[in-house]
């Protein structure tokens, strides 16, 4: 707030160069050029001072905060962002990177050098939001320092010629009924305590003089809300890098009835954050007891029926040297334990499958995650029995939820529930590859290298197993496969973000501080106080003030009303307040400030 | 028939209906303009007679402070520091533009405006069957009525219409009218053709309490986006001749008559797009809690949330405009009205072509 003198008004120096002096100077030497093509952004609108290392660092800095900088950093940001929403992100889905590049090998690659698949860390990204955050620092803490000094000094000196601010009005106190005008100098200290009521910070002025006057300001909250708002985003932006260094992400399936310790081991994946040791892993173990789905039975509506309405988790959390707790896991409603959080995430059917070897030997005997790929739970199996002798037994296939035979002959799903569950395999035997040492998907078996013994193709047919027919012998005395129960299970994220609290609090004082900036108007009043006659010729006190707005406020007329009203009501007046004159100023003031 | 599906076909028969009056308002907005524009024509004309003998050698001397640049040496209202938001023309300038656009502060008038009156009482009609046709979809669905892009496409008109027509009580914008009917029909058309969707109940994901303040807020927002879009759209024609009145050459554009100046529209849309702003700060945050608690993590970068970033930037960008030097007026206009397209992508093309974990388009 540099105008100590309002009435010398200089326009837009703030608007150009935020704070700092020397952005001032150089943006009035930008108006003097009369430069109006918002003076080049890259480039700058001033010579290039040839001024050594330091001043060229100043300079710089000078151009990284003022405001124009700040406009173009932040649209540069908003265009950079776009890209990753164009082009598959790994922090999203790898794979979909993966493939990508598969597709297009030579664009693939050109893009992965320039970082669009990591858009959000990439170096380009990285380097627009840190310039502008280091920006908005250069630019708000000058700003605060200068708000500090004008929260501690009075309201500004009252000009001269109150009829210059764009709301004035003027009341004549007294003088009628030969009652005698109220003096100067109490009217101006009833004023000030009238204004101070009404939130002002006042400063009584000249008195003893013939023309008193009060020096009245109010909305200082308005620019430190624009302070508390542009900090807090640091403070998003500080938590958000905390969350990534020291917090993690993992992934867990579970069935029904197993337990998941929180070890490093236990994770189907882990991803922690740049600077997170797994040691650091609480040591807790969550049980899932129970997973219920409700499907919509609601048969008014078939085209909404058999969708899903409701998914429900019970899980038992079991943390050491505690009693073991049970709790309900749901799809908004993740289960908090010491800030490490769990969300459903997924769920589908496990059917328990025992797989018994060319030998005689049970090779396999548990439940297999199937992954649903539609609405009605049709599910993909893989199944691999390394364990198998005199060969190691392969099957792939599809979990049927509730299997109808169609028209066509061809067995599928109907609904998702579990009313006839049916296993569609095609199994193989051969070397699963395995002990190889390159890791699999086990999500995926590959049968290149496999002999095929039940298929869709293949003589003997595909394996078909329901809860009528649970066996089913493979063809050269491979051994048997048989479908003993379905068990759900429920896929998990676990996550730990230690910036998610510090997150929320800086979003909650941005908020606040938005808020704050908006909508407190700030605004300026001078009363000045002095003998005079009223339009009668009688001996009076006329009351003069006038009203200033920082930015555009179209409720000035407002408050000046609000004042004219309490003034009135203290003191009466000879006339009716205000003047026609004062009233048209009015409108003008409305349609905005008069500054270029 | 059950009565789910009777209140179903009730709301989109209501839809229908609504969408047919809003385009009768739309076609009465229109004939307002060209009919008042006319008379407001012939007094213009008039005052252009008496200008010429007055103030001729003034105007074309003032053509550069329409871009905000000549400085004005005359002009010593005081000011706070100068922080005045957005540009200004000086007191003759002002005067001669007031003499070809609408007054600024938006009042109304008391002049008799038949074609108006039709279109505003349509306007009504229409936005009443219009509630009708959501409420009777969220009674049938029996939950909020924003859940997949057919609702959240004609929910939003609905609050584009009732921004608008809560607007009017206290100004007269009647000049938008034709903007903001035409945009609230294409909005109920886009969802009638583009997404239609029978009522049904809402996936797990959706089920939410984060669903009902985020999806509102940010239908809330859009609506007032809406509307400062087609105030900038307006702000840039009236920019526009007004440069030409200063120059002295024919205005053109004869409707623009009864459209504020630029600057009054600018303070207006600035306003409106503040709040706006800040609805949608609300948004992406709620979104953000929202997603951290099915999703587990706040910030994910899924392309519904990139754009919402993005939205939020450009519009944050815009707030600094109006403070930052040779950024108000048009280019702030333009930003406007990029944000808005912004969000309109976001509606559309991020909704169904892009995947993420937001697919809950109902397509
Ligand atoms: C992360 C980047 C930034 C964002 C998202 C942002 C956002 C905003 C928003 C929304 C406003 C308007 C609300 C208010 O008045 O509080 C604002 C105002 C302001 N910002 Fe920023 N800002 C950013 C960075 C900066 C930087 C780098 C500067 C300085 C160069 C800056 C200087 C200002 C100033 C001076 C105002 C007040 C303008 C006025 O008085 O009308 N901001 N900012």
């Amino acid at each position: 707030m540099t105008a100590g003198n309002p009435s010398r008004p200089s326009p837009g120096v703030r608007k150009a160069g935020m704070s700092t002096t020397a952005s001032s100077r150089e943006s009035s030497t930008a108006r003097g050029a009369g430069s109006s093509s918002a003076a080049g952004l890259g480039k700058s609108d001033v010579e290039l001072p040839a001024l050594g290392p330091l001043g060229m660092a100043r300079w710089a800095w000078t151009q990284l905060t003022k405001m124009n900088t700040a406009l173009f950093l932040l649209l540069l940001l908003a265009v950079a962002a776009v890209p990753g929403s164009i082009f598959p992100q790994r922090i999203q889905d790898p794979a979909a990177v993966q493939d990508y590049i598969d597709n297009n090998p030579a664009l693939g690659e050109w893009l992965d050098r320039v970082q669009l698949f990591d858009v959000f860390s990439s170096a380009w990204f990285s380097a627009i939001y840190i310039l502008l955050f280091v920006s908005l620092v250069g630019c708000v803490l000058p700003r605060a320092a200068k708000h500090w000094r004008a929260w501690r000094a009075e309201p500004p000196r009252t000009p001269r010629r109150l009829e210059r601010l764009p709301e004035h009005r003027s009341l004549a106190l007294g003088g009628r009924d030969g009652a005698g005008a109220p003096a100067p100098g109490d009217v101006v200290a009833d004023a000030a305590r009238l204004l101070r009521r009404r939130g002002y910070r006042v400063a009584v002025r000249d008195t003893g003089s013939a023309a008193p006057s009060v020096a009245a300001e109010r909305g200082m909250w308005k620019e430190v809300g624009n302070i508390v708002f542009h900090l807090a985003l640091l403070g998003v932006l500080v938590s958000v890098a905390v969350g990534s260094l020291f917090g993690y992400k993992g992934q867990k399936i579970l069935v029904e009835g197993e337990s998941f310790a929180n070890t490093l081991i236990n994770y189907d994946s882990f991803t922690p954050g740049t600077n997170y040791n797994p040691d650091w892993l609480d040591p807790f173990s969550v049980r899932l007891d129970r997973f219920e789905a409700v499907f919509n039975r609601d048969t008014t509506d078939p085209r909404s029926y058999g969708a899903p309405l409701d998914f429900t988790a019970e899980i038992t959390v079991q943390e050491p040297g505690a009693e073991p707790q049970p709790e309900t896991l749901k799809v908004n409603a993740p289960v908090n334990v010491n800030g490490v959080k769990s969300f459903l995430i997924g769920n589908g059917y496990a059917p328990v499958i025992r797989v018994t070897d060319g030998n005689g030997d049970v090779a396999f005997e548990g439940p297999v995650v199937t992954i649903p790929s539609d609405g009605v739970y049709t599910s993909s199996l893989v199944l691999k029995v390394p364990d198998a002798r005199p060969d190691q037994l392969g099957f792939t296939g599809l979990l049927l939820p509730t299997a109808v035979t169609g028209p066509d002959g061809m067995p599928r799903s109907v609904d998702p529930g579990l009313a006839n569950p049916q296993l569609i395999l095609s199994s193989y035997y051969g070397d699963l590859g395995l002990d190889s040492g390159v890791p699999q998907n086990v999500y995926v078996l590959d049968v290149e290298e496999l002999t095929e013994l039940n298929g869709m193709l293949s003589q003997s047919g595909p394996i078909a197993i329901d809860a009528a027919n649970p066996v089913h012998e493979l063809p050269e005395g491979k051994g048997t496969i048989e479908f003993l129960d379905v068990k759900r299970y429920v896929g998990l994220d676990i996550v730990y973000d230690p910036g998610r609290f510090g997150a929320f609090i800086s979003f909650v004082l941005a908020f606040t501080g938005l808020l704050m900036s908006m909508f407190i108007s700030r605004r300026r009043v001078w009363v000045r106080a002095a003998k005079g006659v009223d339009e009668h010729g009688r001996a009076c006190t006329v009351l003069e003030y006038g009203l200033l707005a920082r930015g555009e406020d179209p409720r000035l007329a407002t408050e000046a009303e609000r004042l004219s009203k309490l003034f009135t009501e203290q003191w009466g007046t000879a006339d009716p307040p205000g003047d026609p004159a004062a009233h048209r100023s009015t409108n003008r003031a409305w349609s905005g400030p008069n500054h270029d | 028939m059950t009565i789910t599906e009777t209140l179903g076909t009730w709301s989109a028969l209501f839809m229908l209906l609504a969408a047919m009056t809003y385009l009768v308002a739309f076609v009465a907005f229109a004939w307002d303009m060209a009919s008042h524009s006319r008379t407001l024509r012939r007094a213009e004309h008039h005052s252009r007679r008496d200008e010429q003998l007055v103030g001729a050698a003034t105007a074309p001397a003032q053509v550069n402070s329409t871009a905000g640049t000549t400085k004005k040496a005359d002009d010593s209202r005081p000011g706070l520091g100068a922080n005045e938001r957005g540009r200004g023309h000086k007191p003759p300038t002002r005067a001669v533009l007031a003499e070809h656009v609408a007054d600024s502060s938006m009042r109304y008038t008391g002049e008799r405006r038949p074609a108006a009156r039709a279109a505003l009482t349509i306007m009504v009609l229409a936005f009443l069957l219009h509630t009708a046709a959501v409420a009777s979809r969220a009674i049938a669905a029996g939950r909020v009525p924003w859940g997949n892009m057919y609702e959240f496409a004609t929910t939003g008109a609905l609050v584009v219409a009732g921004v608008y027509l809560a607007a009017l009580l206290r100004r007269d914008l009647r000049f938008v009218g034709t903007l903001v009917s035409g945009l609230v029909v294409i909005m109920l058309c886009a969802a009638t053709i583009g997404f239609p969707t029978p009522v049904g109940p809402l996936v797990p994901a959706l089920q939410s309490w984060w669903l009902v303040i985020h999806v509102s807020i940010a239908v809330a927002a859009s609506g007032i986006f809406t509307i400062t879009f087609a105030m900038a759209v307006l702000q840039l024609l009236q920019a526009r001749r007004e440069r030409a009145i200063l120059a002295g050459e024919a205005p053109g554009m004869g409707f623009l008559a009864m459209v504020p100046s630029s600057q009054a529209l600018e303070n207006l849309s600035f306003r409106l797009n503040a709040v706006g702003f800040v609805f949608w700060t609300f948004t992406l945050a709620a979104g953000a809690i929202w997603a951290e608690q099915s999703w587990g993590r706040y910030w994910g970068w899924d392309p519904k949330e990139v754009w919402t970033f993005v939205i939020w930037v450009v519009y944050a960008a815009y707030m600094h405009a109006r403070a930052t030097r040779g950024w108000t007026g048009t280019r702030s206009a333009w930003l406007s009205i990029a944000g808005y397209l912004c969000v309109i992508f976001n509606f559309t093309v991020v909704n169904t072509v892009f995947e993420g974990l937001h697919s809950y388009s109902g397509l």
